[in-house]
């Protein structure tokens, strides 16, 4: 429903989805250039492709985050056919790249499509520590009210100091009702004032704030997984999304972020942060090969505008455009 | 810690073992694996490439020279790389000479900025320092609000300001308040805590720049996440170009990233790592040793960070105690058990605990045991033991029926959980009386233990 609000073709006036193209296409603007850059300095020199112009796109991928087990999976589908003569010159290998790479992207994106669900829709987002959830949660927040939807946002972090403070502003911002504990309370305790609130006030949609851990510490892990069945006994089918928030620096590790948060709290969707830096965040490319995990936005700024919708082909097209 | 890149390099030896001199060929293969488990690790693929070439120049050019194993060798030679990458000496940290000596803080958003702040001011103050907080994070909300919870926590001072606009105007303003506070109120160390911001954001970069002339700090430090990708040496580089840093805090090393970042960001800074935070809790932070960490990489264990640790933390005489009473034939109580409870409680979680052993040999099993201990069990443990009476603590024997009730819930756990603390308390005893009673060594002497 709320993919709606951003990504909707009817809903939304041509002019502000080429905005959103054109900054989707800023945000990946760097990592284009040094990516289309690199892949112009391996094909235009040498319009034949040999060894070397294929070991020169595996140091780009991996500058990219892509991982080695991606890129070199990517890159050796890409050898092959080079060997069997498929592909002739550089323009040629940059294009079955590209596609190699959309494929994997849009694969996710299938597994996992977006689903209609009733009012009120339980949006619960998790992640490691400073990944960005708050700020996250604060921009969805803004654009649902945009569209007119009341949203109650769910202070779940009562551990990290004045976190809940941090939300109350962004509710403040928004005009969302924060529903919260004292720090040190029980996260499930406000999750469950939250839902019961969010049913007798039929509000659209609950945003849960969750503070932020590290995937290997067992029972904070735990502590989410409580969280996931306490929203599923107050309304079942709830959390109908539960997004892992993911810094867009993350290197290798972001795979078993992916891994061990979505065994805990069932992750649909991924929020990739910070993509306004150089990073790349090629390392959704590799969980959405390994584990069929779509991104759903991106974070570009440090604005309340700042969150965009993931599209596959954009993203990629922007990276070769 | 670094966990992953351990068992990557073990794997690359491990072909090379057990045959006789060292090739072309197989160090080509080793080479091949120490690339790859670099880049896994997140070390910048340019750095990787320099150190897998100064890797391969050392390890053919000393080959018969030496007496070790092919394996032990590249061993060698790959850890003496890393140590030198990362600097050879532990950093030390540089004081005014005319306090306050001012620590600025630096680095992307979300990098750990104000809990690394906060856990600094307890580092200071356990060295006998009086620290001062500050925060000039005008723009995130309730930044300022968080590094005053911190503050109080660790029990610092704080320059909390007033009038705060979300400018630069502000930001410098307070700064140079914090400043004069500390002068006043005897402060000598004074940590200014920034806002997070990107490289390549050139307004806020040049803040931090007038923000570093005005108060010429000892310290710039720039706090880094141990889960950054290769994008570590844009950022690092950034930071050190425009605000000269003078060393590096990696955080959350208490996760399972390998931390190749750490490798990169000291590739080109040439800064050195000074601490790593290893917990959410304000005393999670240790200075930074180059050969323990890499140590630790080749699995070879961080065993002397955990000695220093249990002798800051541990109470010698208690133990020592314990020791002696457990050995004697009264055995010890439910009272002492409790005592030594919060002796292990007091040196962190059991995962940091075992993060520090080499992971290899037994030691590799107990790390993944330890991962699947519920901390929380700890504290079960002694809640059980708190809802006893001061008669019930002495005399175990005496809790019957009616009193395991009670107990349990006085505790809030259940009867079934008091019975099996009371057994394992039991079997406890029964194993340390055994240990005193003559023939104890000798049993002990049939089993072989590693390294004894």
């Amino acid at each position: 429903m709320m993919f709606k609000l951003f990504g909707g073709k009817k809903e939304e006036p041509a002019e502000q989805k080429q905005s959103l193209f054109e900054r989707m296409k800023q945000a990946v603007t760097r990592t284009r250039e040094n990516l289309a850059e690199r892949i112009e300095d391996v094909i235009s020199f040498r319009k034949e492709i040999d060894a070397s112009t294929l070991d020169e796109l595996e140091a780009t991928l991996i500058a990219a985050d892509l991982g080695t087990t991606t890129t070199n999976e990517v890159l050796a589908a890409m050898r092959e056919k080079v060997d069997r003569k498929l592909i002739g010159d550089g323009d040629e290998l940059k294009r079955v790249l590209k596609q190699e790479l959309l494929a994997i992207l849009q694969r996710a994106e299938e597994a996992r499509p977006r689903i209609e669900v009733e009012p009120p829709e339980v949006i619960l987002v998790v992640g490691v520590n400073g990944a960005g959830k708050t700020t996250t949660i604060g921009k969805l927040a803004h654009a649902l009210r945009a569209q007119g939807k009341t949203v109650l946002l769910a202070a779940a972090d009562t551990f990290r100091a004045a976190a809940i403070e941090q939300l109350e502003i962004w509710g403040q911002r928004t005009g969302a009702e924060v529903i919260k504990t004292k720090p040190g309370g029980d996260p499930s305790a406000v999750l469950y004032d939250a839902l019961q609130a969010a049913k007798s006030r039929k509000a659209d949609y609950v945003i849960v704030d969750t503070a932020g851990r590290l995937h290997n510490k067992t029972h904070l892990m735990a502590e989410l997984e409580k969280m996931h069945r306490t929203a599923e006994r107050i309304l079942p089918g709830a959390p109908h999304e539960t997004l892992l928030v993911m810094d867009g620096t993350t290197g290798q590790n972001g795979l078993q972020q992916a891994k061990v948060f979505t065994e805990a709290a069932g992750v649909t969707g991924i929020v990739l942060t910070k993509l306004d830096g150089t990073a790349k965040g090629g390392v959704v490319v590799a969980i959405s090969r390994e584990m069929n995990l779509p991104v759903r936005y991106v974070g570009v700024g440090e604005k309340q505008g700042d969150l965009i919708p993931f599209n596959a082909s954009d993203f990629v097209d922007s990276l070769f455009q | 810690m670094f966990e992953n890149l351990t068992d990557k390099l073990q794997r690359a030896f491990k072909n090379l073992r057990g045959q006789g001199t060292l090739t072309a060929e197989n160090m080509d293969e080793a080479l091949k694996e120490i690339r790859l488990a670099l880049l896994e690790a997140d070390v910048n693929f340019k750095v990787v490439r320099d150190l897998v070439d100064h890797i391969r120049e050392k390890a053919t050019g000393t080959q018969v020279l030496t007496a070790l194993s092919p394996a032990e060798m590249v061993i060698k030679v790959v850890r003496d790389e890393l140590v030198e990458t990362l600097g050879k000496d532990t950093a030390k940290f540089k004081f005014a000479s005319q306090p306050p000596t001012v620590v600025l803080m630096a680095g992307l958003q979300g990098s750990g900025k104000t809990t690394t702040s906060g856990k600094l001011a307890g580092w200071f103050k356990k060295g006998g320092h009086r620290p001062m907080l500050v925060s000039v994070d005008v723009y995130r909300p309730a930044a300022r609000e968080q590094l005053k919870v911190v503050a109080k926590a660790v029990g610092a001072h704080l320059y909390e300001g007033e009038n705060v606009e979300s400018n630069t105007e502000s930001v410098v303003r307070l700064a140079k308040e914090a400043r004069r506070e500390a002068v006043i109120n005897g402060c000598d160390v004074l940590i200014v805590d920034t806002a997070g911001r990107l490289h390549i954001d050139e307004q806020l970069m040049e803040e931090m720049q007038s923000l570093r002339s005005l108060l010429n700090p000892q310290e710039v430090l720039f706090v880094a996440d141990a889960m950054t990708g290769q994008d570590a040496v844009n950022s690092a580089k950034e930071f050190h170009d425009k605000l000269t840093l003078t060393g590096v805090v990696l955080t959350k090393m208490d996760g399972d990233a390998r931390g190749g970042a750490a490798l990169s960001i000291r590739a080109v800074t040439g800064q050195p790592i000074k601490f790593l935070g290893i917990g959410e809790k304000y005393d999670a932070i240790e200075p930074f040793h180059p050969d323990r960490v890499v140590g630790r990489i080749l699995g070879m264990g961080d065993i002397l960070s955990l000695i220093e640790k249990a002798e800051e933390k541990l109470d010698k005489k208690k133990s020592e105690e314990f020791a002696k009473k457990a050995l004697s034939g009264d055995g010890f109580s439910l009272e002492d058990f409790r005592e030594q409870l919060r002796q292990v409680k007091k040196l962190g979680s059991l995962q940091s605990i075992m993060g520090m052993l080499p992971k290899i040999g037994p030691f590799a099993q107990m790390q993944q045991a330890s991962s699947k201990v519920d901390e929380k069990q700890l504290t079960r443990v002694e809640a059980i033991i708190n809802s006893m009476t001061a008669y019930e603590r002495e005399h175990h024997e005496a809790i019957n029926g009616s009193r395991r009730k009670r107990i349990a819930r006085g505790s809030g756990t259940s009867v079934p959980e008091v019975n099996n603390l009371l057994r394992q308390y039991a079997q406890m005893r029964k194993m340390f009386k055994s240990m005193s009673k003559p023939g104890f060594a000798r049993r002990l002497g049939g089993m072989k233990m590693p390294g004894m």
